[in-house]
C-alpha cells in the first residue's frame, strides 16, 4: 500500500494526443489563412516608407477645417443619440421576453433568444447599407441601422443582467399574488434599471464609433467627408476628421464611464 | 382552516419531499415546523402558497383548493397568504414603503399599482404596518439602509399591510442574531395574538418552537411523525423527530431582549 503511494502518476497519453491534435489543428489554419491572405513580409517592409509619406502629408492638420466638418460631426452624434434611444426602447420586451426568470416557458424565451441572436449576426455596415438602398442616401439609413445595431447589443447585455438579479423579490411578489406586470415592476425592473441605464450608455459609446464610419456606405454623419477626403488625397482634411473624432469619442468615453460607474 | 390530503411531494431526481401529508390548521394557530434540515419543512410550507408545486393530493384553503386554481384565482387565494422568508426578499434598491406597498397589488388594477397611485387607505396601512413592528420612522428611507433584524420586520409589515389571513415564515430568524430573534419572534407571536393571524413558522431552534409555538408539527424524512400541542413536545418526542440526542446548536438559548 505504501509503496503504491508513493509512486507517481502518470500522464495520461490521450491528453498528449489530444494535445497534438489540436495544435496541428491551429497550425493548419494558420497556413491556411496566411495564404488567403497574401501576407507578404517584404511588402509590409517595402510599403513602410509610405506611411511615413502619408503621416508627413497627415501633418500639419488643417485647423480651420473644423468649422466645416462641425455639423457632419453633430449629425454623426445625432445618429448615434437617437439610434441608441429607439434601440434602447424597442429592446425593452425583448430583453424581458429573453429572461428566463421573467417567463419560464422555454417556448418564449428560446423564440426571443433566436430573434435576438439573428438580429446581432448582422453587421454594422451591412445594415447601414441595407437601410441605404431601401431609404435612400443620408442620415435616416445611418440612424436606422444604429436602431437595429444598439437594439442588438443592449438586449444582449441586458437580459443576461435581468437574470442574475436577487430571486428573493420575484419570489416574493409571487407570493403576494402579483400578475406579470407587476411582478415585472414592482421586483424586476427596480432591480434591473441602473445596469440597464448603464448597457445604454456603453451602446451609445459604441455607436458613436460606429456611425463615424457610417457615411463610407452612404449613410450621413462625418464619415461621408472622411469617405471625399481620402478620394481626393486631402489628407490634412484627413487628419482633422481623425483628430475631432478621436476628442469627440474620447470625452463621450470618458463621460460615459463616469456616469456609469455613479450608476453601479 | 388549511387542510392537506394526502399530499406527497416527489422532487425530479427522485427524492421524496413530502410523504402522504394530512394535516388541518385552524384559524388562529401559531403553528412551528420543525425537523432536521432536508426533512421537508420549507416543502411543506411553500407547497401552501404553491412556490412549490406538490406531485399528489391536495390542499384546500378556507374551502377552496389551490392545487386546483389558475391564474386568476391563484392570484386571490396568494393575496390572503403573507410570506416571510428567510433573506427577507426586499428590493433593497427600493424604500421601506414601497416595499410594504407591494403587498397591496393584488388588491388594485395592474396599472394603478404599477403607476403607484395607492389610496390614501393604502398609505395609511402600510405605516400602521410599519408603526405595529415598531420602525415606523423608517418608511421612506431605503431598505438598504436597515439592519437585517428591521428588514425582516419590513417584510412582517408587507404581510400586515397585505390584509393576510394567513403568515408563512419559512425559517425568519435564520440570519439573524439571538437578540433581534426574539424581537422578529415577538412581533411573530403579538400578530398572532391580537389579530388572530394564522401563523406558520419553520425553526429550527427548540427553544423558540416550545416558547413561541402553540402547536408543533415534527417532519422526518418527509413524513409527519410528530403532531400535538407544544405541552405535549418533550425532550423525548424532538429526539425522535431528529432521530438522535438534541444538540446544543439546536437551543438559541436565553437572550435578554
Amino acid at each position: 500500500m505504501a509503496q503504491q503511494a508513493i509512486q507517481k502518476p502518470k500522464a495520461p497519453v490521450s491528453s498528449k494526443i489530444r494535445f497534438t491534435v489540436i495544435f496541428l489543428i491551429l497550425l493548419a489554419l494558420y497556413v491556411i489563412a496566411y495564404r488567403g491572405t497574401d501576407f507578404a513580409l517584404g511588402d509590409l517592409i517595402s510599403g513602410l516608407p509610405r506611411i511615413g509619406t502619408m503621416l508627413s502629408q497627415l501633418w500639419p492638420p488643417d485647423f480651420n477645417y473644423f468649422v466645416d466638418i462641425l455639423t457632419p460631426m453633430l449629425q454623426t452624434l445625432q445618429i448615434a443619440i437617437l439610434g441608441t434611444t429607439f434601440g434602447a426602447l424597442f429592446a425593452i420586451p425583448f430583453i424581458l421576453l429573453a429572461s428566463r426568470n421573467v417567463f419560464q416557458s422555454r417556448w418564449v424565451t428560446g423564440i426571443a433568444r433566436m430573434v435576438l441572436n439573428f438580429v446581432r449576426t448582422i453587421p454594422d455596415m451591412l445594415l447601414a447599407g441595407l437601410f441605404v438602398a431601401v431609404v435612400g442616401i443620408g442620415p435616416l439609413a445611418g440612424m436606422l441601422a444604429m436602431v437595429v445595431f444598439s437594439f442588438g447589443i443592449i438586449t444582449k447585455l441586458a437580459y443576461e443582467s435581468v437574470e442574475a438579479i436577487d430571486p428573493g423579490p420575484l419570489e416574493a411578489m409571487t407570493a403576494v399574488g402579483a400578475n406579470k406586470w407587476q411582478f415585472i415592476s414592482f421586483a424586476v425592473v427596480p432591480q434591473a434599471l441602473p445596469s440597464f441605464v448603464a448597457y445604454i450608455l456603453y451602446t451609445f459609446e459604441i455607436c458613436v464609433r460606429a456611425s463615424a464610419i457610417l457615411g463610407l456606405v452612404g449613410a450621413g454623419g462625418i464619415g461621408m467627408h472622411l469617405q471625399i477626403a481620402l478620394d481626393t488625397f486631402q489628407y490634412q482634411h484627413v487628419a482633422s476628421i481623425i483628430l475631432f473624432t478621436l476628442v469627440v469619442v474620447i470625452l463621450i468615453d470618458t463621460l460615459s464611464t463616469y456616469v456609469r460607474e455613479k450608476l453601479l | 382552516m388549511i387542510e392537506f390530503n394526502n399530499v406527497t411531494k416527489v422532487y425530479p431526481n427522485g427524492v421524496v419531499g413530502l410523504d402522504n401529508i394530512n394535516l388541518k390548521i385552524n384559524p388562529g394557530e401559531f403553528v412551528i415546523i420543525v425537523g432536521l434540515s432536508g426533512a421537508g419543512k420549507s416543502t411543506l410550507l411553500r407547497s401552501i402558497n404553491r412556490l412549490h408545486e406538490i406531485s399528489s393530493g391536495e390542499i384546500i384553503i378556507d374551502g377552496k383548493s389551490i392545487t386546483k386554481a389558475k391564474g386568476a384565482d391563484l392570484r386571490r387565494i396568494r393575496r390572503d397568504i403573507g410570506m416571510i422568508f428567510q433573506n427577507f426578499n426586499l428590493v433593497k434598491r427600493v424604500s421601506v414603503i414601497k416595499n410594504v406597498l407591494s403587498g397591496r397589488v393584488g388588491y388594485h388594477s395592474t396599472l394603478r399599482t404599477i403607476l403607484g397611485l395607492w389610496p390614501k387607505r393604502d398609505v395609511e396601512l402600510a405605516l400602521d404596518a410599519l408603526a405595529r413592528v415598531n420602525i415606523p420612522d423608517k418608511a421612506y428611507i431605503r431598505a438598504d439602509q436597515l439592519s437585517g433584524g428591521q428588514q425582516q420586520r419590513v417584510s412582517i409589515a408587507r404581510a400586515l399591510a397585505q390584509e393576510a389571513k394567513l403568515i408563512l415564515a419559512d425559517e425568519p430568524v435564520a440570519s439573524l442574531d439571538p437578540l433581534t430573534t426574539r424581537q422578529v419572534m415577538d412581533d411573530l407571536q403579538r400578530i398572532n395574538q391580537e389579530l388572530g393571524i394564522t401563523t406558520i413558522v419553520n425553526l429550527h431552534f427548540l427553544d423558540l418552537a416550545r416558547e413561541y409555538g402553540t402547536r408543533i408539527i415534527g417532519l422526518r424524512a418527509g413524513k409527519l411523525v410528530f403532531d400535538g400541542p407544544v405541552e405535549e413536545a418533550t425532550d423525548d418526542v424532538f429526539s425522535e423527530i431528529y432521530g438522535r440526542q438534541i444538540r446544543k446548536d439546536e437551543l438559541l438559548g436565553n437572550v435578554e431582549a
